[in-house]
């Protein structure tokens, strides 16, 4: 196979020293780590900064008047500053820590509790990973409203037209992903966004797949909720955000009552915190947020524009490649995709080829990635999901081909 | 043959291959010789839970013997339960339940015994000693 011939806009090799793991060995082979939609590895700098707190201030925040304290609020506030500026949001009490994305649905959708009432609206999609169905699923039995699923066609794309008719008055809610996890789906959410607007409803998106690939644009996006997790994007895992517009933020009740998140206690009544410390009870990751700023710098510095531009040229070369082995049939061929490929092989169930491509050092993800829903709109138990990331190799790519027909010819 | 024995004889078989591609290909051929359940008996009833595959294991005592047959849609799943079965199967529900499994691990077959491992083979072995145990007390 020929690779040398690939240009690449940066410096993979250089780009992959940063990241310690990928020198690793797995089962006697040099590890080709393909399952970047699950999470991410890790950049030398953001390890150094959870050690770095740690280390040397470690304490708690928003509270002590002393200098450790002092120092771990200011390093905290000075991510969550970061992360204001890397998702272009207005104001810095609009992101909400959690401890990634299942934390910042679940908040928004406990919180719509107290606003929807029976005969209302929600609406998912197909494509949704089940933390993104089964929070709204528990707030629709709640509340008596109704949950309606936006179908999709056998590309795995949206179905738009339904959607506009799907649209009433009677909806409330649409919540659906930005890139879907299972098949790497770049979704329209400018346009949901705008039809659901114009329908007087919310939208809340996942951004869990979206934002290691996509530097989102908040404000443009006119967006009412947005979510993501760290460790999708070089972060330590346990760390998120919710973006919530203060309209909205300010209309939720808080979903956690504790320390932090209150102003006056009594036992007769609590009155509650400010924006952001209302929706963050308890002590906080501390740590994993601090370095969820670190992480933000560290992709920042590479480029949004070159990591996709990289991640594309992976996406198509290794599309091509998998697609010359025989039977092979790709699951989500829409147009706009991300760096995912689901795939399975006619006859061979998706288990066994990932038991013996980790056999060659290879990790990939078998399964229904969460999306059982989405697994029976195929009618197929799973899929083999490779997901790329722009710390991989052409060479990477052709070491998964190899691997994938030596499974082929193994298991037939 | 006695559990014990016929562990032994698994153990020296799997001795033959050098590396874990031949012992995968051996358990793959291995599953192609699983007694195969009856198409009817594939129901939610007979599936064990905790796998990434389907499998369904069906009990039946005969004689003061418990013998399975069983099937899943993954043909390495199939290997690991046809090892099982030839364990396990035609034996007394007694000599079942007092068991060990450590032959797996012997035969390099370790990372499958983990009990995080989607395979669930820990829970195929604890479904297979839950059969034996039901038809125990109804020795007793």
């Amino acid at each position: 196979m020929m690779t040398e011939n690939k240009s690449t806009p940066f410096d993979v090799e250089s780009i992959r020293k940063d990241f310690p793991i990928l020198s690793r060995k797995v089962n006697g082979y040099p590890l080709v780590y393909l399952d970047n939609a699950a999470t991410s590895q890790k950049p030398l700098a953001v390890i150094d900064a959870l050690v770095d707190y740690y280390s040397n201030y470690n304490a708690n925040i928003h509270r002590g008047v002393h200098t450790l304290s002092q120092e771990a609020t200011d390093a905290y506030e000075q991510a969550r500053e970061k992360i204001r500026v890397h998702f272009n949001v207005r104001q810095s009490k609009e992101i909400i820590f959690t401890s990634g994305t299942t934390h910042a649905i679940n908040l928004v959708a406990s919180g719509f509790r107290s606003i929807l009432q029976k005969g209302d609206e929600v609406i998912v999609s197909t494509l949704e990973h089940h933390s993104n169905i089964v929070p709204w699923q528990m707030l629709c039995e709640s509340t008596g409203a109704v949950l309606k699923v936006l179908p999709i066609n056998q590309e795995g794309e949206l179905e738009m037209n339904e959607f506009s008719r799907m649209v009433s008055p009677k909806t409330k809610l649409v919540v659906v992903n930005h890139i879907s996890n299972a098949l790497g789906t770049i979704n329209p959410i400018e346009e949901i966004i705008k039809i659901t607007h114009n329908a007087g409803a919310a939208v809340l998106i996942d951004g869990a797949q979206a934002c290691a690939h996509i530097k989102p644009d908040l404000q443009a996006l006119d967006v009412d909720f947005y979510t993501c997790s760290a460790h999708k994007m070089c972060g330590p895992t346990g760390v998120g955000i919710l973006f919530g517009k203060e309209e909205w933020l300010s209309k939720l009740p808080p979903y956690q009552g504790g320390g932090e998140m209150i102003k006056e206690v009594t036992y007769e009544k609590t009155t509650y915190a400010d924006l952001p410390h209302k929706f963050e009870a308890g002590t906080p990751n501390i740590a994993g947020g601090i370095a969820y700023g670190v992480a933000l710098d560290y992709l920042n510095k590479i480029g949004f524009d070159k990591i996709a531009q990289y991640e594309n040229q992976l996406l198509q070369y290794a599309t091509e490649q998998l697609l010359e082995i025989e039977g092979l049939r790709i699951f989500g061929t829409g147009k706009n995709k991300t760096s995912v490929i689901s795939f399975n092989i006619q006859g061979i169930h998706p288990y066994d080829i990932g038991t013996i491509v980790d056999k060659l050092g290879i990790a990939v993800r078998t399964g229904h990635h969460c999306a059982q829903p989405l697994m029976d709109f195929y009618n197929i138990p799973g899929t083999v999901r490779a997901s790329f990331a722009f710390y991989n190799t052409f060479h990477e790519i052709d070491v998964l081909i190899k691997a994938v027909k030596k499974a082929k010819q193994m298991l037939t | 043959m006695e559990i014990k024995e016929i562990q032994e004889e698994i153990i020296d078989e799997f001795s033959f291959f050098d590396d874990w591609m031949q012992r995968y290909e051996h358990m793959i051929s291995l599953g192609k010789s699983l007694p195969l359940i009856d198409e009817q008996n594939k129901t939610d009833e007979y599936l064990i839970k905790g796998c990434q595959s389907k499998v369904w294991v069906f009990p039946e005592f005969k004689d003061g013997k418990v013998y399975f047959t069983a099937d899943s849609d993954a043909i390495i799943t199939k290997g690991i339960v046809a090892l099982l079965l030839r364990v396990f199967s035609n034996q007394t529900p007694q000599d079942i339940l007092n068991a060990d499994t450590s032959f797996i691990d012997v035969i390099g077959l370790k990372e499958h015994l983990s009990p995080t491992r989607a395979n669930g083979l820990v829970s195929m072995i604890k479904q297979l000693k839950m059969y034996a145990l039901a038809y125990q007390s109804q020795l007793n």
